[in-house]
């Protein structure tokens, strides 16, 4: 099956001349057997795009609402309390729903006093930069939104664009809250985007290839379990590169113990202090869309993405084969994101200055170590296998 | 048509963002209007296959000069929002940007008028040529390592510049 590419059909792939057909893929490709072929090309694109967007913005809706729902159990069951209850019955599913519901009733507030252009943008710019990242994971064999050949670096480069929209927040709250919380998240997301990337490095040498897709392919060795976190001969690289890309992802989805821009003992809830109603659940979802996102790249590059021990016996039958692919990739993605839930509720804030050293002088240096290794390995590795 | 399109949106955005920036009175919404060019440059590279650069593009300039810039002017005494910068200023560089621009047309340096965007060839993966052309010893690699070291000269000079100078504070005992 080919990966449903919207991006690269929605730029540059474009037809070549009037003349020769259009070249669509995937999705648009679906469209246009649907549709009457009186719809031009460029129309096609535009519902494909329409398409891909509905489909995300469902599924990290759906994300974001289980997520709160997880976080509330785990933040209940580490302090020994039991979470949500009574909504829904069994161990109050349907909280979440509630929640949003509540959300989306509540009254819209806008400071008189805000910047309201700034004020209304950032929730769309935060939110937009962090659903965006979602088109070029792959889900399951064909179940892909594109095959961006710099997957990779597509992920960090959008989402380095969400700290512009937290500026955004807390400068238009005309807060000085808020302005504090802009102003850590900047310094501390400036700072961990250099031990992120480079922590990324490692698995790129290895696969060859910034592509999210060929890194999962590169792994479907050994009846599914040939992970790059499992392979021995480069252990020494894989486990502290994923270390290292862990901690840098919680500084940069701003996770306890790195939440200091919303850190709600000191700056009231920091960047989105003056934000109610459905813009502070851009926000809310804009982090649990993040998490899922980083924790989805790593799924991908250390966990085998949806491959599993026994999958490819299922390979037969194409529609049992995507499903229990997409509920490996998914289930694998979730755990990672029960990690960062059990860190926040177990480990205390650090201080800024605190934050700042780690990146600084450790994890840096640390990343620059773990890629040298890398290289020094995989030049080995040449070398041995030739 | 697609690209037609994709062209138009790319354009307008960094071309309305880059007025916004300039002629705007709050030097705040300015910094942040340039977020929409970038982007929109962005874009433009995507179209004519440079991923790599378009991707660079975004990282580097958005998400990390346009960060130090907002965090600069938020650190800025005074209310950023109530300067008032000279709108000559905008309308001169608009004028003398298209001059320069007429006059590298007129000498034959800069060409343009000459690509359809309908006709722009597919894009080819650009990462590995770029890589190759770095490090290979008879293209690119004296320049690419003279400019890391002098990088790293930079990075050195603004510790230094920055750090704590105990020689003024030692009064105490403890810095």
């Amino acid at each position: 099956m080919k990966p449903l590419t919207i991006i690269a059909s929605a730029l540059p792939e474009a037809p070549v001349s009037e003349a020769a057909a259009p070249q669509g893929n995937g999705l648009t490709e679906m469209l246009a057997g649907w549709l009457p072929e009186s719809v031009p090309f460029w129309g096609l694109t535009l519902m494909a795009s329409g398409l891909a967007f509905g489909v995300i913005m469902a599924f990290v809706s759906v994300v974001a609402m289980f997520s709160t729902w997880l976080e509330r159990k785990v933040a209940g069951h580490i302090q020994i309390r039991l979470g949500p209850m009574r909504v829904g019955g069994w161990h109050g599913w349907a909280q979440a729903i509630a929640d949003g519901v509540k959300l989306l009733i509540k009254e819209d507030i806008i400071l008189a006093s805000a910047d309201r252009p700034l004020f209304k943008l950032a929730p769309a710019l935060v939110l937009g930069t962090a659903i965006s990242t979602f088109v070029v994971l792959p889900f399951a064999p064909g179940v892909m939104i594109a095959d961006v050949h710099l997957g990779i670096f597509f992920v960090i480069a959008i989402s380095s664009v969400t700290t512009i929209g937290v500026i955004m927040a807390g400068w238009g709250s005309n807060n000085k809250w808020s302005v504090y919380g802009a102003m850590r998240e900047a310094a501390q997301v400036a700072s961990y985007e250099i031990p992120l990337g480079l922590s990324l490095m490692p698995p790129v040498i290895y696969y060859g290839s910034f592509s999210l897709l060929e890194a999962t392919q590169a792994q479907s060795g050994w009846f599914g379990m040939h992970w790059y976190i499992l392979d021995p001969s480069v252990m020494l690289v894989s486990v502290p590169s994923f270390v290292l890309f862990f901690v840098a992802t919680l500084a940069e989805t701003k996770r306890a113990p790195f939440d200091l821009p919303e850190s709600e003992s000191e700056l009231v809830a920091g960047f989105h202090t003056e934000y109610s109603g459905i813009r502070f659940s851009f926000f809310f979802m804009e982090e649990y869309a993040a998490m899922f996102v980083m924790s989805a790249i790593a799924t991908v590059l250390w966990f085998g993405g949806w491959n599993f021990l026994g999958l490819a016996a299922l390979e037969g039958i194409p529609v049992l084969y995507t499903t229990a692919c997409m509920l490996v990739f998914i289930v694998k993605s979730m755990l990672l994101v029960f990690v960062m839930m059990w860190v926040r509720w177990t480990l205390p804030r650090l201080r800024i200055d605190q934050v700042m050293i780690l990146g600084y002088k450790y994890l840096t240096p640390l990343c620059l170590i773990v890629v040298f290794a890398a290289s020094l390995l995989e030049y080995l590795r040449f070398v041995l296998s030739n | 048509m697609a690209a037609l399109l994709s062209f138009i949106l790319f354009a307008g955005l960094s071309i309305g963002c880059a007025l916004l920036c300039l002629f705007h009175r709050s030097v705040v919404i300015s910094a942040f209007s340039l977020l929409g060019t970038l982007l929109g440059v962005a874009g433009l590279f995507l179209m004519l296959g440079a991923d790599f650069l378009a991707m660079t593009q975004v990282l580097i300039y958005a998400g990390g000069i346009l960060v130090l810039i907002l965090f600069g002017l938020m650190l800025t005494p005074g209310d950023p929002g109530e300067m008032q910068p000279l709108r000559i200023f905008g309308g001169l560089a608009i004028v003398g940007g298209g001059a320069v621009l007429f006059l590298m047309k007129m000498a034959g340096v800069a060409e343009w008028g000459s690509v359809e965007v309908e006709n722009l060839p597919a894009p080819q993966p650009t990462v590995d040529e770029i890589g190759l052309e770095l490090l290979r010893r008879d293209s690119y690699l004296l320049p690419f390592e003279l400019a890391s070291v002098i990088l790293l000269a930079a990075l050195v000079g603004a510790v230094f510049i920055a750090r704590r100078r105990f020689e003024y504070v030692d009064e105490g005992g403890k810095a």
